[in-house]
Order: C-alpha cells, then sequence, then structure tokens
C-alpha cells in the first residue's frame, strides 16, 4: 500500500464524510404543484410525510388555479431565471415540451436499479422518458371517462345505470323531474373539453376517437359524427343548472355529494372528494364509465418531472423520485386521490370497487388497444392543440358558436395551432 | 394622428440650461441616470426583446431563431384576438366614459359643501385600495344567479327578477364594465374634486353675481375649466382598460365561452398557457402601439404646452 | 378655493340639499356592498350562508372564520394560514416603496431644477413606463433576477417592484415640483447651498402632500399585485395575494366562503387603512399637482 493509495482513501473517506454531513444538515425537495383542493392535497401531504421519515424537507410551491395555468407561469419565470423548483407536477405534452428545452434532470440510474421499465405501462413511458432517458416520475393513472351518479337519485329514477347516451338522457329526465339539477358541470374550458371527448368516445368509439383527436383528420372532426357530437353537446347543455359558468370541478362535485344534482361527467379524481366526504362507493355513489364507453379508457398521468438542478441537491431528488415510485406510497396515495397506481404489480386489494374497477378497465384497455391519451388533459396533443379545440367547445357549448360553426371552425382552429 | 414620432428635443436644446452652472451641472445627471439607465434597459430593452420574439418561433420558452412574421399572421387569423378587439372596443368606451361620467358626478356633488366628506370620501376611495384578487370572490358571487343578487331578489319576494349577465355570453362583457367602474370611478372622482377645488373662486362669484342658475354655471364654466382633468383622467383610464386583467380572471376567467377575452388575457394565455410564445408576444406588440399611439401624442402636446 | 355654490334661495336650496345627500348616500351604499358582502359573509357560518341571502346581517356574528383564515386555514399541504403571507408582504412592501418615492423625489427634482438638454425626452420616456403591460416583461425580468442571483427572493420582487414603480414616483413629483417657485431654488443657491441641500433643506419639507400620494399609490399598487408575486417568489416566502389566491382555491369539497372571505378582509386591511387615514391627503396631493394637465 502506497502513500498515493492512502491519501486517495483518505480523500474519498473525506468525499464521503463531507456529503454525508451535507445530507444530514439540510436535504430538501422543492415541489411545484395545483393540487390545492381537499382530496388532492391530502393525498399529496402522505408523499410529504414519507420524505419526511427520510429526512428529506418539503417545501411547499402550491400555485393554484385552473388545470396548473398559473403554476407554469410560476414555472416558466423560475427555470429562466436559472434556479427550478426539484420536482413540477406535470401532465402529458407539457413534459415533452420542457424535455425539450433541455433543463430537466436524468432517473435512468434509478430506473434501471429499480427496474421502472418492467412496472410502469408503456402509454406512460411515452411521457416519462424523452430522448430513451428517464425524465419523470408518474404518480398516477387518471381516466376521466367516468360517470358519477349520486346512488339515492340514480335509486330513485329506477335504479339502472345508463349504457348509452339515450338511456343517460332518459335518466337526466327523470333527475330533472325529481326537482334536482341532472348534470352537474362547472363551465371551464377544460372541463367542457373533458365531458366533450367522453362524448366524441361514447358517439364514435375508440377508432373515431383515435382518428379525429389522436391523428386530426380534418373529415372526421367536421364529419356527420363529430356533429353528432356537438349536437350531444347541445343536448347535455340543457342539463345544467343556471349557475355553472366557471364553476370549480370539486363545487360541482359538491352538489352530487349533496344529492342537488344527480350526475357528474368527471375523471377519478372526482372520487377523492366523494371520499373525504366520507361517503362509499355503491352505497352512496355508483361510478360507471361514461355510458357507451365501456371497455375504452381515456388517460392521464401525473408525473413529477424532475428539473436539472445541479448535483448537491440530486440526491433529495433521488430519493423523491423513489419515494413516488414505491409501492406502498402509490397505493396511500391513489386510493386517496381516486385515480390508479402508474405501477402495474401493485395489488389492488387495498383499494375500493371504483378502484378495481379503474384498475381492471385500465389493464384490459391496454392489452386490448383501446386506451387512448386524454386531449382535455394534455395526453393526445401539445397545449396549443388543446387549447384551439377548447374555444371551439367551449364557445359552442356556450351558444357561441352554432354546431354548423363549429364543424367548421374545429377543423381550422386546429390548423392554425398546429 | 398615431404614429409614433419622438418628441423633439433638439428644439429646446437653444433654451439652454435653465440656472445650474456647469460645474454643478454633472451631479444631478449622476443622480439621475440611475433611474434612467433602469427604465432604459427594463421597459425599453425588454419591449425590443418581446419586439423580437414576435418575429421567432417561440412555444414555451424564447428561442431565438427568426422567422419573419408568422406570429403576427397566427395571431390575425384567430377568432380569439378579434374578439379580444371587440370587447376591448365595448369595454373601453364604457369603463372610461362611466367612470367619468359618474367620477364627474359625485365630485360635483361633493363639492356641495358636504357635512360628512370626510365619511363619504374614503367610502369611494376605498374600491381602488382593493385589489381584485381580494374582491373577485366577492364579486362573483354577488353577480351569481344562483348565489348572489337574483337570489337575495327572489328571497325578498320578487320572483321574477333576473340577473344573470355573469353567465350569459353577450351579457358578460358587461359584468366586467360595472366591477371596473366601481373600482375606478372613486379615484376619478377623487381627481375631479382636485380639480374643482382648484379653479378660482372668483370666477364663479362673478357668474352668480350676474344671476347664472349653477347648473348652466356648471355647464358653460366649470366643466370648461376642467379640461385638463378630463385629459389625464382619459390617459388613466385609457391603460387601465388596456392592461385590465385582474379584473376579468377575478371575475369570468375569460368566459363563458370567450365572452369576456380582452387583449391583455390573450396575450397571457397564448404565452403562458398556450406555449405559442411568439404569438403572445405578437398581441404584446399591438398592445404597445394602442397604448404608444393614445399617449405619445398626449406626451407630446403636454410637453411642448409647457414653459415656452 | 371651494367652487361650492352659495344658496341662491333658501327654500329650494333645502330641497336641493336633501337630493345632493340622497344622492351620496344611496352610491356611497352602492360602493360599500362588496366590503359589507365580505365582512358580513366572513362573520357567518357556513350553514347560516347556504340557507340565508347575503345581505342579511349575521344571526350570531362569529370570528371563527376570521381565526381559522389567520392561523389554520389550508394553503396547499401546510396549514398555518395566512399570517406568515401577511408579513411577507409587509417585508417587500415597505422597502419598494420607501425607495421607489425616494428615488421618484430626486428624479422629479432634477427634471425640474437642474434641467438639461433633453430633460423632456427623458421625462418622456420614463412616463411611458408606466404604460408597459407587465404580462411582457415577466421572462426577461425572470432571466435578469437570474443573473442577479434575486431570483425567489423578497430582495428580488422588491428590485421589480422599485423599476416599475419609478415612471409613476416620478411622474408625481415630477408635476408637483413643476409648480414649486424656481427663485427659492435660484435663492438656496446665490447662498451657496449644494444639490442636496436645497432637495433636503428646500423641497423636500414642502413635499408632504405629494409624498401621501405617491406613497399611497405605490403601496396599494405593490400590496395588491399579483402577477410579479406569483412568478417572482413562491412557497412560504410568498406574498399575501398569492396565498389568498391559493387559500381561495384550496377548498375541501366544501367551499368555506366565511374563510375565504376572511382571508380576503385580512389581504385587504392594509391598503384600506392606508387610504381611509390618508384619504384627505390624497385629494390635496392630486389637487397639489398630480393632476395639472
Amino acid at each position: 500500500m502506497n502513500i498515493r493509495m492512502i491519501s486517495k482513501l483518505a480523500a474519498g473517506a473525506a468525499v464521503i464524510a463531507l456529503t454525508a454531513g451535507a445530507v444530514q444538515a439540510q436535504e430538501e425537495v422543492e415541489v411545484l404543484h395545483w393540487w390545492t383542493s381537499g382530496g388532492e392535497a391530502a393525498a399529496l401531504n402522505v408523499l410529504k410525510e414519507n420524505l419526511q421519515k427520510e429526512g428529506v424537507g418539503w417545501k411547499d410551491m402550491p400555485v393554484a388555479g385552473g388545470s396548473g395555468v398559473q403554476a407554469m407561469t410560476a414555472l416558466r419565470a423560475r427555470v429562466t431565471s436559472g434556479d427550478p423548483p426539484t420536482a413540477v407536477q406535470m401532465l402529458g405534452f407539457d413534459i415533452k415540451d420542457w424535455a425539450e428545452m433541455g433543463v430537466v434532470g436524468n432517473l435512468d440510474e434509478l430506473a434501471t436499479q429499480q427496474g421502472w421499465d418492467k412496472v410502469i405501462p408503456a402509454a406512460l413511458q411515452e411521457f416519462s422518458k424523452y430522448d430513451g432517458h428517464w425524465i419523470a416520475a408518474p404518480v398516477n393513472v387518471h381516466s376521466t371517462n367516468w360517470l358519477w351518479l349520486n346512488k339515492a337519485a340514480l335509486d330513485k329514477a329506477g335504479g339502472k345505470a345508463p349504457e348509452n347516451i339515450d338511456e343517460l338522457i332518459a335518466l337526466l329526465d327523470k333527475f330533472k323531474e325529481q326537482g334536482i339539477t341532472p348534470l352537474a358541470h362547472g363551465g371551464q374550458p377544460w372541463q367542457d373539453g373533458t365531458l366533450w371527448e367522453s362524448v366524441v368516445l361514447s358517439t364514435g368509439g375508440m377508432d373515431f376517437y383515435k382518428k379525429a383527436v389522436i391523428e386530426l383528420d380534418p373529415e372526421s372532426l367536421s364529419g356527420d359524427t363529430m356533429r353528432k357530437v356537438f349536437d350531444t353537446m347541445s343536448k347535455l347543455r340543457t342539463y345544467f343548472d343556471p349557475n355553472f359558468s366557471g364553476r370549480d370541478w370539486n363545487l360541482s362535485t359538491a352538489l352530487v355529494i349533496e344529492g342537488k344534482a344527480g350526475a357528474q361527467q368527471m375523471g377519478d379524481w372526482s372520487k377523492g372528494e366523494w371520499l373525504r366526504a366520507e361517503k362509499k362507493p355503491g352505497t352512496d355513489f355508483v361510478c360507471i364509465r361514461f355510458p357507451g364507453t365501456q371497455g375504452s379508457v381515456l388517460f392521464n398521468s401525473d408525473q413529477f418531472v424532475m428539473f436539472d438542478i445541479g448535483e448537491e441537491k440530486r440526491d433529495a431528488q433521488l430519493k423523491m423520485a423513489s419515494a413516488v415510485e414505491d409501492p406502498a406510497f402509490q397505493i396511500a396515495f391513489n386510493t386517496v386521490k381516486g385515480s390508479v397506481p402508474a405501477r402495474t404489480d401493485v395489488p389492488d386489494t387495498e383499494f375500493d370497487d371504483c378502484g378495481k374497477k379503474g384498475m381492471k378497465d385500465l389493464a384490459e384497455a391496454a392489452s386490448g388497444g383501446t386506451l387512448a391519451g386524454s386531449l382535455a388533459h394534455g395526453h393526445a396533443q401539445p397545449g396549443a392543440v388543446k387549447e384551439a379545440v377548447f374555444d371551439v367547445v367551449t364557445q359552442h357549448l356556450n351558444g357561441q358558436l352554432t354546431t354548423e360553426q363549429a364543424l367548421q371552425r374545429l377543423p381550422e382552429a386546429v390548423a392554425a395551432a398546429q | 394622428m398615431t404614429t409614433i414620432e419622438p418628441v423633439p428635443v433638439v428644439e429646446q436644446r437653444r433654451s439652454g440650461p435653465s440656472f445650474a452652472d456647469r460645474l454643478r451641472g454633472t451631479l444631478p445627471k449622476i443622480v439621475l441616470a440611475p433611474s434612467f439607465a433602469i427604465i432604459l434597459v427594463f421597459v425599453y430593452g425588454f419591449i425590443l426583446w418581446t419586439v423580437y420574439l414576435s418575429f421567432t418561433r417561440s412555444r414555451i420558452l424564447p428561442v431565438y431563431d427568426l422567422v419573419g412574421l408568422d406570429a403576427y399572421y397566427r395571431l390575425w387569423s384567430q377568432p380569439n384576438w378579434y374578439m379580444a378587439m371587440k370587447n376591448l372596443a365595448i369595454f373601453g368606451v364604457l369603463y372610461i366614459g362611466l367612470c367619468i361620467a359618474i367620477g364627474l358626478f359625485i365630485a360635483i356633488l361633493m363639492d356641495q359643501r358636504i357635512r360628512a366628506e370626510g365619511v363619504l370620501r374614503p367610502i369611494f376611495l376605498y374600491p381602488m385600495a382593493l385589489s381584485f384578487v381580494v374582491t373577485g370572490t366577492a364579486w362573483k358571487w354577488f353577480l351569481n344567479p344562483g348565489l348572489g343578487l337574483e337570489k337575495t331578489m327572489h328571497n325578498l319576494g320578487w320572483e321574477s327578477f333576473k340577473f344573470d349577465w355573469l353567465v350569459n355570453t353577450d351579457m358578460a362583457i358587461y359584468t366586467v364594465v360595472i366591477a371596473g367602474v366601481w373600482q375606478a370611478s372613486g379615484f376619478v372622482m377623487a381627481m375631479f374634486l382636485a380639480g374643482l377645488r382648484g379653479i378660482d373662486g372668483e370666477i364663479i362669484k362673478a357668474a352668480q353675481i350676474d344671476g347664472a342658475p349653477t347648473v348652466s354655471i356648471y355647464r358653460r364654466i366649470i366643466i370648461p375649466l376642467l379640461r385638463p382633468v378630463f385629459l389625464s383622467a382619459f390617459i388613466v383610464l385609457a391603460h387601465m382598460a388596456i392592461k385590465s386583467y385582474d379584473l376579468v380572471i377575478a371575475l369570468t376567467g375569460g368566459g363563458p365561452g370567450n365572452a369576456t377575452e380582452l387583449p391583455s388575457t390573450f396575450m397571457y394565455s397564448y404565452t403562458f398557457t398556450r406555449s405559442q410564445m411568439a404569438v403572445g408576444s405578437a398581441s404584446a406588440v399591438m398592445m404597445l402601439m394602442g397604448i404608444t399611439a393614445i399617449i405619445v401624442p398626449y406626451l407630446y402636446s403636454e410637453l411642448r404646452e409647457k414653459h415656452q | 378655493m371651494s367652487a361650492a355654490q352659495e344658496t341662491v334661495s333658501a327654500g329650494s336650496a333645502n330641497t336641493a340639499r336633501y337630493v345632493i345627500y340622497a344622492c351620496l348616500i344611496i352610491l356611497a351604499l352602492l360602493y360599500l356592498l362588496p366590503l359589507y358582502v365580505m365582512i358580513t359573509t366572513s362573520l357567518k357560518s357556513l350553514d347560516e350562508i347556504r340557507a340565508g341571502d347575503m345581505l342579511a346581517l349575521p344571526r350570531d356574528p362569529s370570528t371563527a372564520a376570521w381565526v381559522k383564515a389567520w392561523g389554520e386555514a389550508c394553503i396547499g399541504v401546510t396549514c398555518g394560514g395566512i399570517k406568515g403571507y401577511f408579513w411577507n408582504s409587509i417585508r417587500m412592501v415597505v422597502p419598494a416603496v420607501v425607495i421607489s418615492t425616494l428615488l421618484g423625489a430626486l428624479n422629479g427634482y432634477v427634471l425640474t431644477k437642474w434641467r438639461f438638454p433633453g430633460h423632456k425626452l427623458v421625462f418622456g420616456m420614463m412616463l411611458f413606463a408606466c404604460f408597459i403591460p407587465f404580462q411582457a416583461v415577466l421572462i426577461p425580468m425572470a432571466r435578469v433576477l437570474g443573473t442577479f442571483g434575486l431570483a425567489n427572493s423578497t430582495a428580488g420582487l422588491v428590485f421589480v417592484h422599485v423599476v416599475y414603480g419609478l415612471g409613476f414616483t416620478t411622474l408625481f413629483f415630477r408635476n408637483y415640483y413643476e409648480a414649486f417657485p424656481d427663485e427659492l431654488v435660484k435663492a438656496a443657491m446665490i447662498d451657496g447651498a449644494g444639490f442636496f441641500r436645497i432637495f433636503w433643506r428646500i423641497l423636500l419639507p414642502s413635499s408632504g402632500p405629494i409624498i401621501v400620494v405617491t406613497i399611497i399609490y405605490q403601496f396599494t399598487n405593490i400590496w395588491n399585485d399579483f402577477l410579479f408575486g406569483v412568478s417572482f417568489s413562491s412557497g412560504e416566502a410568498s406574498p399575501m395575494t398569492v396565498a389568498l389566491n391559493n387559500l381561495v382555491s384550496s377548498s375541501t369539497g366544501v367551499k368555506e366562503y366565511n374563510v375565504d372571505m376572511a382571508a380576503a378582509v385580512f389581504a385587504a386591511l392594509p391598503t384600506l387603512f392606508v387610504y381611509v387615514v390618508a384619504g384627505r391627503y390624497f385629494v390635496r396631493g392630486l389637487m397639489a399637482g398630480a393632476v395639472k394637465g
């Protein structure tokens, strides 16, 4: 053993000691998110507590407001100033956009070590990876084509869950007779879009959805099937209450929970609100696929995109990514939030009936080719196209465009945004 | 006249340095220099940067390769942009007109040797003190047909009362006007009140001695004397109208549909949420041109008239 | 100097006065309505809000919502109310107002009493700065703050507010000093007083009204700012308006209108206080120059 070697060892030991010291001193992750509603914040709290157990501090950076609008502004400012947060809640194509700017980190090592490739479905990897490298840790899989019914109201109306649009309309008529708001809807562009994509899927089936929404085929966007979609939207519009404009989704959910409304079309995050109100699936509420869409799943996945924040903070970042993919956390988080785990190897025993159904539907859709990204939640098209579709759908729903005009405007708007 | 012209300085140069002698001449400039430099960089530099971006293909973050007028073509092919312009016209005219009319009306009333002026003045002024982030919640609630005014009237027994402007695509922009006027008219009132207090009492006394009725004294003498205040109020209101953002976001978020889109909300959403930064920049350039068209002639005439 | 009218005949004048008072009182009530709704709602219980109408006085006023908003309400995953953010705003507003007012006063002084060739162009350019839409400067500003190491800090926010307040403060002081007699300055100069001495001893002592206007204006604008706050600060360093926005959107299925409103009232208190206390000087200050055409 020569002197050089000893000095190397000593230096190595010093480095280890130093980093260990630094780790103990203050490890912290800063997390930008817009999960400020009750069920969402409760779910996120699980992650915060798990990290705290490992000695990693949580610096919360909540920026509330319509599906992350303000949050993305704040993120731009942070990235431009060269001081990005550790992790940012993000959806679909936004992830690709940010990855393209070369500001995100790399999780390859951790992913290989923990075998993410095998347990995370390919549909999610599409967004969690950029250029073959892991850049994000998927938290969950949401699906948007759900209908939530108040069980008492449904029982009063005959108790049979609708299986297609016509049955849905008949049910809504019965709700109307009961003197409650038939369909609780919040008039915000993304909510209008969420309803619209379910109607598209129900009216034309998965092939049509893929052709119109994923491939943006101009004929599909203006054809007869799409006409039926817009007509259905107009029809559904007549079942809203007069206060729907601008209402947050969770307030609409609350209407159904309180029995003031019969049904709500919303993604499975809606279940988080039901659970927080201590309601049980099957006894207080009923979750079904949006009528006519059983067998198909429109998904979106919340992911924590890990930004490039430099070596000294990387350790905490990796710990967070690892904590997100921890199966126990996946269960704890998703049972609260209403979504299903992003990992396919998580057992469904802890989940309630709706959660079990969600996991089963997802697995079937993934193997049967009827799984597609949700447009309204950024998993089908980049932001510009998504917003262009929202424009048309929202204006049509609010009576600013006739069906005829909407059919003409839709392909135009989509083309202009590309 | 709406072209951008530099304020002429050259002709002023002959009038020479005021009373500062050469030795002391540099210190004032040194004092002013940091502020001016800051303005040059952070206002004019950033404007140039925005103009540059509008000629690029920037989407999510700035990129710097020029592609010509692409963003402007996109901008002017957006139905939303036309809606924003149309709404700005409606909003601007009503907002400025009503603020001035109501502000002047209250100021004249307040100028009648009112006993409780000290109590009333802050009541009219306070809306200006509150941001719409604060009052938006109250306003939204107030205007919401199911919770606010309409429900209150129904409770009071007026069953047929209907006030659903907030959710009505044709009327929503007028709710924005109402809230905007509520916020700014008190400030305009203060400006007019200051103007009224500044008028030489002798002129009015003379008219009264001639037996002129109060109304015509106001119409023929006082209001014309307030011309400069009208102009200041117009400038202040015009720029607030163009910049109005919180107002719309707090009340309607631009909806229902795109019924309350304004250029400022358009710019924000295209730059930050729609990842079309170049289009957003192009709309910012349009807004700046609009502001310039209003402000520069005003500055020009203001700065030229004085000190001749 | 009041423009109020002498009465013509006692009888008709009395009627006229009743009309004037009636108009003013009705208008005042309309203006107060939103504030009234905010305050009464914050004192009601949730059940009462849902059942009753918003104009009714609280049956059983309770400050529970206020306590909750101040110290317990959840913002994101932390439940500590808005009190911390309140102090953040104070820490940001005070230096920003002081610095921008002082710079504005000096600028106004130079631009009126120490004129140099091109002073009008300089003033015109500074004035135009008031009119730039703030959304347009966010990204480049973020870059600059990052370069200076000021990103995501209170110092950075102070800097931003000073920069975009300079146009206004300079305008106010410039117009005010424009009317200040040159003779006094000249006399002091003959007595040998220097640049700063004249400013401290002669102009500043008589600048009371315009300082009040400037402070009111800057204080309200900076306190109420949301856009810069949300972009250039984060998490627990956020100013009040950002926290308020988060709080109002942080609903637990049941929207707690009373807590939202109480938080809004807290956010409004400082600016309301400033307007009510200094309101009378505001009109006086406007008279003294800011409004001059």
